[in-house]
């Protein structure tokens, strides 16, 4: 019986929808506004999670491996009345804070296959002078290329060049805070006292400054070599190993396997940050539940026109059945209407969404942040393009299939 | 009267509106139309014609008792396949035109042919073409229906139920909206229809001069057939 199939289904969708060219560009409209204030929120939260978590990895390796300080121990376990006690002096020998045979140690590590960054630290505190006037703070003895490597030190130095640091065995790298305090610009000397006594001249060949004024007023770094002897120690003597790893989030469960790996106390980041991860995990469920209400909101704005927009057509729908459409049609036609405005809207919307990306970030806000921590995240744009094309499905499908059932009589007798 | 003569039949048919409250609108419908009748309904308003013609279009399933169909029994078919009965077999005339706004007249025409695709394109533009011209309205056939007038409306409705060359025609009042002029030419539409390619008619109808033209009249009151 069915010799030709002609494809008058898709041809219905096409003439409504380009008849009512108004009607399809509003509809279309509620679905770009959707699309887009849900890509531009995500990128927002996310660009701002993302950026206060690099700002956490400007100091913070994912992990510290250290020797911590331990006391000797007491030669008997527990007191026994029965036998004669040994008294011991339990004390801090200066032996413990040192890491053994660091070297080789560095070595094993960088064999590991997700590491991505090993730098041995030597730190202290101490005092900087100039003249009368001092400030008593903290020094970090670096390798420098690897230090900038894994914190990206150049992008925290104002004025000079991190790698004169390398050319200059007494440079010091001088937090802006210090040289404000102490009034020294780049090139002056200034001296540093250790703990021990030991003085050094050292020569500023760059400025710093990490955004965290606690930091920018204590932290320096020198070379290596100058630290130990800062601490009267030997080429040997390091006190903590810095260690990044391919994904940050895997840092706490990757504890115990450096722990076995070197022997010694190893830290992650979130410990060593407690509250500022604290705030980063409140800051991720935040970011999830409104990314949840956006969608909802947006999925129902988005079902509410789409579904306004076949009611509208109801009387078609009882004409089109009346004349022999199935409801199988009815859902093909309304289906593949609503899919159209869909696509037309999410391309829209993701153009909506770039702009609105672009603008955001070209707002400075200053401080160590610079321009408003927003970029274009493809993942959202995905996420976007899929809920949305399952969205307007849905808004298509339902309201159809609903009218569809009906006997067409039912739709004209209202 | 053979079996095979007849084109449709209903057993023992009622039905109910249940709004505003229940109220049974058709009771003990029985009778069989024969292949090639031209039969018409008469009744005053709200005597169940109207209801009756729905429930004979498959439009309305929601009744009780048995319909038949060109020997196929349509009370238990699935929604599918009553629309491709009504797609193939039934063509149906509202009162009101009920034509797609957006489309031309041809294209109104064309749809129900379309969705048979019982021909190829081509052969069901030239056919609706021919209709409309029957019809009067070969010069309207590109105009959108919108722009129409009443009567021109109601002319494309028929065209457009004439197209699938349907087994039976129904309509109700059909001509209600037509002046004497278009009346008498879709009657003799109709009459041919009937003598020449033994299709068969059903139309609702107030208008007793063609009520007493056609080949049977049925007549109705308070949901009963008295005629």
């Amino acid at each position: 019986m069915k010799k030709y199939k002609h494809n008058i289904n898709s041809e219905i969708a096409y003439t409504h929808l380009f008849t009512k060219k108004k009607q399809t560009f509003i509809a279309a409209l509620g679905v770009t506004v959707g699309i887009a204030i849900f890509i531009f929120m995500n990128s927002l939260m996310n660009g701002f999670e993302v950026a206060s978590i690099e700002s956490l990895f400007k100091s913070t390796p994912h992990l510290r491996i250290y020797k911590n300080d331990a006391l000797s121990e007491s030669l008997v376990g527990s007191l026994d009345s029965s036998k004669i006690n040994l008294i011991s002096n339990p004390k801090i020998t200066s032996e413990s804070k040192k890491i053994i045979n660091p070297i080789a140690l560095l070595k094993t590590l960088k064999n590991e296959p997700e590491v991505t960054g090993v730098t041995p630290n030597v730190s202290g505190n101490v005092f900087y002078k100039n003249g009368d006037s001092e400030v008593s703070g903290r020094v970090s003895g670096v390798i420098i290329e690897e230090q900038n490597a894994m914190f990206n030190l150049q992008s925290y130095i104002v004025d000079g060049n991190y790698a004169n640091l390398s050319g200059y065995q007494n440079g010091i790298i001088l937090g802006v805070g210090i040289a404000e305090k102490l009034n020294l610009k780049m090139n002056d000397n200034v001296t540093v006292t250790s703990a021990l006594g030991v003085n050094k001249l050292m020569k500023i060949v760059a400025l710093l400054e990490t955004g965290n004024k606690a930091i920018d007023k204590t932290l320096s770094y020198i070379n290596l070599p100058v630290a130990q002897q800062l601490q009267k120690q030997s080429p040997s003597y390091i006190t903590d190993i810095y260690l990044n790893i391919n994904d940050f989030e895997k840092a706490e469960a990757s504890i115990d396997k450096y722990k076995d790996l070197t022997g010694y106390d190893v830290e992650d980041w979130e410990t060593a940050n407690a509250s500022a991860a604290a705030a980063n995990k409140m800051r991720k469920m935040m970011a999830m539940v409104i990314s949840l209400s956006i969608m909802l909101v947006a999925a129902f704005g988005i079902y509410n026109i789409l579904n306004m927009t076949i009611m509208e057509k109801l009387n078609d729908i009882a004409i089109l059945k009346a004349i022999g459409f199935s409801g199988k049609d009815i859902v093909r036609i309304f289906v593949s209407e609503a899919i159209i405005i869909g696509i037309i809207g999410i391309l829209f919307g993701l153009i909506l969404a770039f702009i609105l990306i672009n603008l955001m970030g070209n707002m400075w806000v200053g401080g160590d942040i610079g321009f408003f921590p927003i970029r274009v995240f493809p993942k959202y744009f995905g996420v976007g393009i899929i809920f949305g094309l399952v969205i307007t499905f849905f808004a298509g499908y339902i309201p159809a299939r609903k009218a569809a059932g009906l006997d067409p009589i039912s739709i004209f007798r209202k | 009267m053979k079996n095979s003569d007849i084109i449709l039949s209903t057993e023992g048919i009622g039905k109910y509106f249940y709004e505003p409250e229940k109220f049974k609108v058709l009771t003990d419908i029985n009778f069989d139309i024969k292949k090639g009748e031209f039969v018409t309904m008469v009744g005053k308003s709200g005597s169940g014609k109207s209801t009756l013609l729905y429930l004979l279009s498959t439009m309305d399933t929601e009744y009780e008792g048995t319909l038949t169909l060109d020997g196929e029994n349509l009370t238990k078919q699935k929604k599918e396949r009553l629309a491709e009965i009504r797609n193939e077999k039934i063509g149906f005339v509202f009162q009101f035109h009920y034509l797609l706004p957006e489309f031309s007249s041809l294209k109104n025409v064309m749809i129900p042919a379309l969705k048979l695709g019982k021909y190829s394109r081509e052969e069901i533009e030239a056919k609706a073409y021919k209709t409309l011209e029957m019809l009067g309205l070969k010069d309207q056939a590109l105009k959108n229906t919108s722009k129409l007038s009443g009567g021109q409306q109601q002319r494309v409705a028929i065209a457009r139920a004439l197209i699938n060359d349907p087994k039976i025609i129904m309509g109700d009042e059909p001509t209600g909206n037509l002046d004497s002029k278009n009346t008498s030419i879709v009657f003799e539409i109709f009459k041919q229809l009937t003598a020449e390619f033994n299709q068969t008619v059903i139309a609702v109808t107030h208008d007793n001069d063609f009520a007493k033209a056609s080949d049977r009249i049925i007549e109705m009151a308070d949901g009963r057939i008295i005629l």
